[in-house]
């Protein structure tokens, strides 16, 4: 993976001592709320209903062993001996205070860390596959280029001050594990008619108050003008994007009410004149980047490539729920589920975060991931070790074997922390998780996404949900409205409002009565998401209202 | 103007910028302002004239004035760029790689927090409009 030289901690260094000065200012009374709040927001540093947040940036949700361990530790030293991962393969700290703030950015930058841009209306920490290098389906790895982007936006004179905030995803398979479609910018490279590679890039898609898939504006960008094409992208944007309305400035907004023809028309035509511009990187920089992210020295495939047959039900259960498969034949990737029932969706300890860290520097060729549906990854396990990872996750409480099930629920912080939410998501998550193990159902629904959502700014990607749910406040009471049928896979679709909202008693049985039609009118094989596309709304409408 | 913080050695243009509107129409001016909604684009054919183009910014956070000056410097303008408005010492070092000279805010700067913010990053990962060689070629040799 990727490591820093001197100039990457150089940078690193030198914004922990601006935003040491800067909150001195703060604190000294030279630098009002709201002067300072940008500048914080930029750092990471939110305010929230309790306390400070401190959002840090897991770049494409990739992390050491040692990284991972520092997460834990700084969770002990700053925070209350825990920490959240979100739906952006980011860490958040619910606890923070304002003078410890620098000491904590410190602490990071020493294992290569930081939380640049992780806030403020900038490009944000760019996501990608959690399976990225160890996928069996992809074309190539896409983290270099991912990499390249960050150094690329870090810092970036001319898009700090943007309309809006901006969020590029970077995959490279058919298969769509990171949402790719509802980022502001969406990157999928592959491989072009004379076999090289290029980046497909989609643009304008994103989730919130107006959701939308974004198009298509380039179906092959060369990989040696990718950042000049980005930045003729994020220029356009940054002209038009609109300024008079937080909710209408989004570039999905601008993309929408330009077209998308328009806006690939102007986007062509910064290109053209950036080209000219000299502005890309020497290939030998994404050569050097390459070489970071170069395969592990993995055991030839014909030693021990399965995994025991232990005769234990649980683990084959686990085997086969929360592994992926691996492009070395004998290994396998792990999602360690931070969803056990009853738990708070994404949530890890102090303690497991420094097992998480322990078990992927020995059997993951201390390697990491954080995936959007809020789980970990250890990328490259051989599976003649999964039974003793297995062994030790159980005893950790991190076994439960529900990758992609009806547990493995997406949840905000919602009202529990957030200011601008609405509603609690964290309960209604624990409540439908422990309904679902009880009533046994949870085991027989197969693959079933459910995304929860405590406002319309979806950050619980409710929108995108085979189920999702959107807290709403109605007159001062919590209420939750039910939408079915959404997707952030390569089938991206955007669920549906099937009518009027619950309470939160109710939101849980509407979730069982939803389960309940599927189970009930489902063919071989389907999954929720393809009954619901088969038998349409109307079916759900009834049992739910009828 | 005695205000202003400028880091170029020629004279300062002595009288006021007119809008980009009232310039298009009438040019013989040799200072233009340029406020957010304005696209510098329109003022390319002209600058041969110009002597100083003043980036409004009414709120800090609008960075559509970024954008006008780097479009300008990369046409090849190499009068004054001066940011006015709501210019805060935060902002410095990412308007100087926009291709800003000069600075004349509403709130005046303290010249020893300018000089340490901009004195702050030991190199930059990007190419703007300043010269400065990105991280990624200084590598690269």
């Amino acid at each position: 993976m990727y490591q820093y030289d001197r100039f990457d901690q150089a940078m690193v260094d030198a914004r922990v001592e601006e935003f040491r000065d800067q909150c001195q200012r703060r604190i000294e009374g030279k630098l009002t709320e709201d002067q300072f709040k940008p500048l914080r927001l930029m750092n990471g540093l939110y305010l929230q209903l309790h306390a400070y947040m401190l959002r840090v940036a897991i770049p494409y949700g990739t992390l050491s062993g040692p990284q991972m361990r520092a997460l834990g530790d700084i969770a002990d030293r700053f925070d209350r001996k825990y920490g959240h991962f979100t739906t952006r393969q980011n860490i958040q700290y619910n606890w923070i205070k304002l003078e410890e703030a620098p000491d904590i950015l410190a602490a990071l930058a020493k294992v290569e860390m930081h939380a640049i841009q992780t806030s403020g209306n900038c490009i944000r920490n760019i996501s990608s596959d959690h399976f990225a290098g160890a996928a069996a389906d992809e074309v190539t790895d896409p983290r270099p280029y991912a990499e390249l982007l960050r150094q690329w936006s870090s810092f970036h004179p001319e898009f700090s001050y943007l309309p809006r905030k901006f969020k590029f995803a970077v995959i490279a398979s058919e298969t769509d594990r990171a949402a790719m479609r509802l980022h502001d910018i969406g990157i999928n490279i592959v491989r072009g008619h004379n076999g090289d590679l290029g980046a497909a890039v989609y643009v304008g898609g994103g989730m919130g108050r107006t959701p939308m898939i974004a198009p298509l504006i380039r179906d092959f960008v060369p990989l040696d003008q990718l950042v000049t094409y980005a930045e003729a992208c994020l220029r356009v944007y940054n002209r038009y994007g609109r300024r008079d309305n937080k909710y209408k400035a989004r570039i999905k907004i601008l993309v929408h009410e330009l077209g998308a023809e328009e806006y690939t028309r102007q986007v062509e035509a910064e290109f053209a004149h950036l080209l000219a511009q000299n502005i890309e990187p020497p290939i030998a920089e994404l050569e050097r980047i390459k070489a970071h992210f170069a395969q592990p020295a993995f055991m030839p495939g014909d030693v021990e490539t399965s995994q025991p047959d232990v005769g234990d039900g649980k683990f084959a259960v686990w085997v086969d729920r929360n592994t992926h498969p691996h492009k070395q034949s004998g290994y396998a990737s792990a999602v360690i589920s931070l969803k056990p029932v009853g738990g708070i969706p994404g949530d890890a300890t102090s303690d497991q975060m420094r097992l998480m860290a322990a078990l992927g520097e020995q059997y993951s060729f201390n390697e990491l991931r954080v995936t959007h549906t809020q789980n970990i990854v250890l990328p490259h396990v051989r599976k003649a070790d999964l039974f003793a990872l297995w062994q030790q996750l159980e005893a950790a409480g991190l076994g439960t074997a529900n990758l992609d099930q009806v547990g493995d629920i997406i949840a905000c912080p919602g009202l529990d922390y957030c200011s601008l939410a609405n509603a609690r998501s964290i309960p209604v998550a624990q409540r439908i998780s422990e309904r679902f193990a009880a009533n046994g159902k949870g085991d027989t629904l197969g693959e079933l996404k459910l995304k929860i959502s405590g406002c319309i700014n979806a950050c619980g990607h409710h929108h995108a949900g085979h189920i999702g749910i959107l807290g709403v406040d109605r007159k001062g009471v919590e209420n939750y409205q039910l939408l079915l049928g959404g997707s952030e896979a390569q089938d991206t679709s955007l669920g549906k409002i099937t009518g009027p909202g619950f309470s939160e008693d109710g939101i849980i049985d509407a979730v069982e009565t939803a389960a309940d039609v599927y189970l009930r009118e489902r063919q071989d094989g389907e999954r929720f998401l393809d009954t619901y596309r088969r038998i349409g709304m109307d079916p759900f409408k009834e049992a739910l209202y009828g | 103007m005695a205000d202003a913080l400028r880091f170029r050695t020629d004279n300062a243009v002595d009288h006021p910028a007119v809008t980009v509107d009232a310039y298009l129409e009438q040019s013989n001016a040799s200072a233009v302002r340029i406020e957010p909604g304005d696209d510098a684009r329109d003022l390319l054919p002209h600058l041969g004239h110009i002597r100083l183009v003043e980036i409004n910014f009414p709120a800090f956070g609008d960075g559509r004035g970024y954008s006008a000056a780097r479009v300008l410097r990369e046409a090849g303008y190499t009068g004054e760029i001066r940011a006015v408005g709501d210019v805060l010492v935060d902002q410095i070092a990412y308007l100087r790689r926009c291709g800003f000279d000069a600075f004349e805010p509403d709130q005046p700067l303290d010249p020893s927090d300018v000089k340490m913010a901009l004195a702050r990053w030991p190199d930059v990962y990007q190419s703007a409009a300043d010269g400065r060689v990105p991280i990624w070629s200084q590598r690269h040799g």
